[in-house]
């Protein structure tokens, strides 16, 4: 146990001296990284975008989407049931942009120029776009955040504060996600008669964010199974099997727009008649981010059967694997073609990706026990420390 | 006036002087056991800027024979780079070259993604890496001369002129040659070039990339970009009014409820 003050403490761990490792690795590296620059990579002119690319930028803001997701079901639409999910979604959420930006510092050749996007536009840019969008989206979130961490603190006023803000910080955090998911997309629009027809269409901004706004519930999903083991709070309910319905029609709207994509450019006859790496990688996202979620889902739904934890976890993990695979064909073997060479990520690029992971889930840890992240909940060892503490935003939910 | 060059590939030699007038220009590096800039194995990379590839084909009467490609920057007309980026490191000028500014550049990498052709190249092995393209002498464009690949050609294999006139040259001379194959690739490709090529070979058979797109990049970019603003406007009034329900409609809900409580006792 690390103790900084009487309010504020740190459990160790054996898994926690992992990620520290971890974390302290990922230091050393991309300070090494920094000074040598991107020769400790794989990449090359053939693959100037790789393991980092993916994971680090498009799935660490696509897996982030639970944020504007939930912020907007439960202030936008008045869904209060999810009430007990909406503050870890924006722990998540502000922690996976701030990883983001960190992950995109690191990946960039001229990383101490990373400002010049502010007073230089190329406004013609979807990456400009996107620059913008995730550069101001961290802004909000961190305002949308400030009220835990103010409260945590003890500075109840500026807490006060930033709650006032909530419904202007939630329209524009969605706003601004709708722009920046989307452009993810957009982005590989240009790479027409590059990226595989499989993957290419004027659609990927649509596909893109309707599959973000499918996978952030169940990335809170998961997050709330897991946390919930780790500080004994019960399984909420209420909350999750909304949080499963929703991604089931999301995705229904997602897989039905895809399919409809693939067989308006006749690409959808290929995946069946055609076997290659491109058609098998299509196929296996199809089945596991779709149709498996997808049958499950709606045969809970149609025979009326309630949606317990094991079904939607099930059902998150596997829109989860979904999206990184889609993800992943996107970037990498959709372009495989026509980049001629193969590409395989160096130990240094996957050691400084799992070390800024592991830095992730360390904070995400310290935040959780120590700024009343989790509404109280059911009966848990910790839950009367944390029930002292928290409702901002709006009252706990006394469940039992 | 814009400017544009043609290249007929029946013409080059392979001797390889455009390479080095290129690398003394710019004060490039040799590096010829990894980077080779004429032969087989010529690859364009960040110390080179032009190269020329040498290819077996077959001619008209069936005999393997070699054929000379000089590769470089095509500099499109609508260049998918200068749209990419975004900073606008990579610009259009009027006179045609599409030119490159490190001082901007962040290195996010996306024109290399971004270009059909495959053309700019990093320097990995610099802590501080630039994107590095031909830039065809835009400082000598200026100065109304040829860059200086174009200029120490021996045999004449290119020629440098205003893009309308190249353009009638080069369909003047696949109509009036039967060896020619009937198409001027640069032309179309990506929407149009400032490089031209003219050959009596199949253009993907000398390492020309044969899938690229004859309308231009960034218009379908544009296509998507030009819709947020309105986007924009139209989702957050949306939100805002569904926002605007909810509160209103919980704050009808709670007044309901402490009348029900004050009523009670």
């Amino acid at each position: 146990m690390i103790r900084i003050n009487s309010n504020i403490t740190f459990r160790m761990t054996g898994f926690r001296k992992v990620l520290m490792f971890f974390s302290a690795m990922f230091f050393v590296l991309v300070a090494y990284r920094f000074a040598v620059g991107l020769s400790i990579t794989n990449l090359s002119d053939a693959w100037p975008w790789g393991l980092w690319t993916v994971i680090d930028v498009k799935l660490g803001i696509a897996l982030a989407a639970g944020g504007f997701t939930t912020a907007g079901i439960y202030y936008v639409l008045g869904i209060k049931k999810i009430e007990s999910v909406v503050k870890p979604a924006l722990l998540t959420a502000w922690l996976g942009y701030c990883m983001v930006a960190l992950g995109l510092l690191v990946d960039l050749g001229r990383w101490y120029g990373f400002w010049h996007p502010i007073v230089s536009w190329g406004h013609h840019s979807v990456m400009f776009e996107l620059y913008m969008c995730v550069l101001l989206y961290t802004v909000v979130l961190t305002a949308e955040f400030a009220p835990i961490f103010f409260d945590g603190i003890g500075f109840k006023r500026t807490a006060k504060f930033f709650v006032r803000l909530t419904g202007f910080l939630v329209i524009a955090g969605i706003v601004l996600s709708t722009m920046h998911q989307s452009s993810l997309g957009s982005m590989y629009v240009l790479m027409a008669g590059r990226l595989d027809r499989l993957w290419w269409t004027m659609a990927l901004p649509i596909l893109y964010f309707s599959s973000a706004v499918a996978v952030g519930p169940a990335v809170v999903t998961c997050e709330s199974a897991l946390s919930g083991k780790a500080y004994k709070h019960e399984w909420d309910n209420e909350a999750m099997p909304f949080l499963a319905k929703w991604s089931g029609y999301v995705l229904s709207f997602y897989f039905v727009a895809r399919i409809v994509d693939l067989i308006v450019r006749d690409q959808f006859t290929r995946l069946f008649t055609t076997f290659d790496a491109q058609t098998f990688m299509c196929l296996l996202e199809l089945i596991i981010g779709s149709v498996l979620p997808l049958l499950f889902f709606w045969s809970y739904n149609v025979s009326g059967k309630f949606m317990d934890k094991r079904m939607a976890v099930r059902n998150a993990i596997f829109i989860i694997l979904g999206v990184v695979l889609n993800r992943t064909n996107v970037v990498i073997t959709g372009m495989w073609k026509s980049a001629g060479t193969s590409y395989f990520p160096s130990l240094q690029e996957i050691l400084i990706t799992v070390g800024l992971t592991s830095f992730g889930i360390l904070i995400y840890l310290f935040i959780a026990e120590n700024f009343g992240v989790f509404t109280p909940h059911g009966h848990g060892a910790e839950d009367e420390d944390v029930s002292v503490r928290s409702g901002v935003g709006a009252g706990g939910v006394p469940t039992t | 006036m814009s400017k544009a060059i043609l290249v007929d590939v029946t013409k080059c030699y392979g001797c390889g002087a455009c390479t080095v007038a290129c690398k003394l220009w710019n004060g490039k590096k040799y590096d010829d056991a990894k980077k080779p800039t004429v032969g087989e194995n010529a690859q364009l990379a960040d110390i080179n800027w032009t190269v020329v590839s040498k290819h077996r084909v077959a001619d008209a009467s069936g005999k393997t024979v070699w054929r000379f490609a000089k590769k470089q920057c095509l500099h499109c007309k609508e260049p998918a780079c200068a749209s990419s980026c975004l900073v606008g490191a990579l610009r259009k000028t009027e006179g045609g070259p599409v030119v490159y500014y490190p001082d901007l550049c962040v290195g996010c990498r996306y024109c290399m993604i971004a270009c059909p052709f495959g053309i700019p190249k990093y320097e990995w092995d610099k802590s501080f890496p630039e994107v590095s393209k031909c830039q065809m002498c835009s400082g000598r464009l200026a100065k109304n001369e040829a860059p200086a690949c174009v200029s120490v050609c021996p045999n004449s294999a290119m020629k440098f002129g205003d893009s309308e006139q190249i353009l009638k040259d080069a369909r003047a001379a696949i109509a009036s040659d039967k060896r020619y194959v009937k198409h001027i690739y640069g032309e179309k490709e990506a929407g149009g070039t400032a490089w031209m090529y003219i050959s009596d070979q199949p253009f993907d058979k000398l390492g020309f990339k044969a899938t690229v797109k004859n309308r231009p990049l960034p218009e379908y970019t544009w296509k998507i970009i030009n819709k947020i603003p309105a986007a924009l406007v139209v989702w957050s009034g949306i939100l805002t009014g569904v926002y605007m329900i909810t509160k209103r409609r919980d704050a009808v809900k709670s007044s309901k409820n402490s009348e029900g409580k004050g009523g009670k006792p």
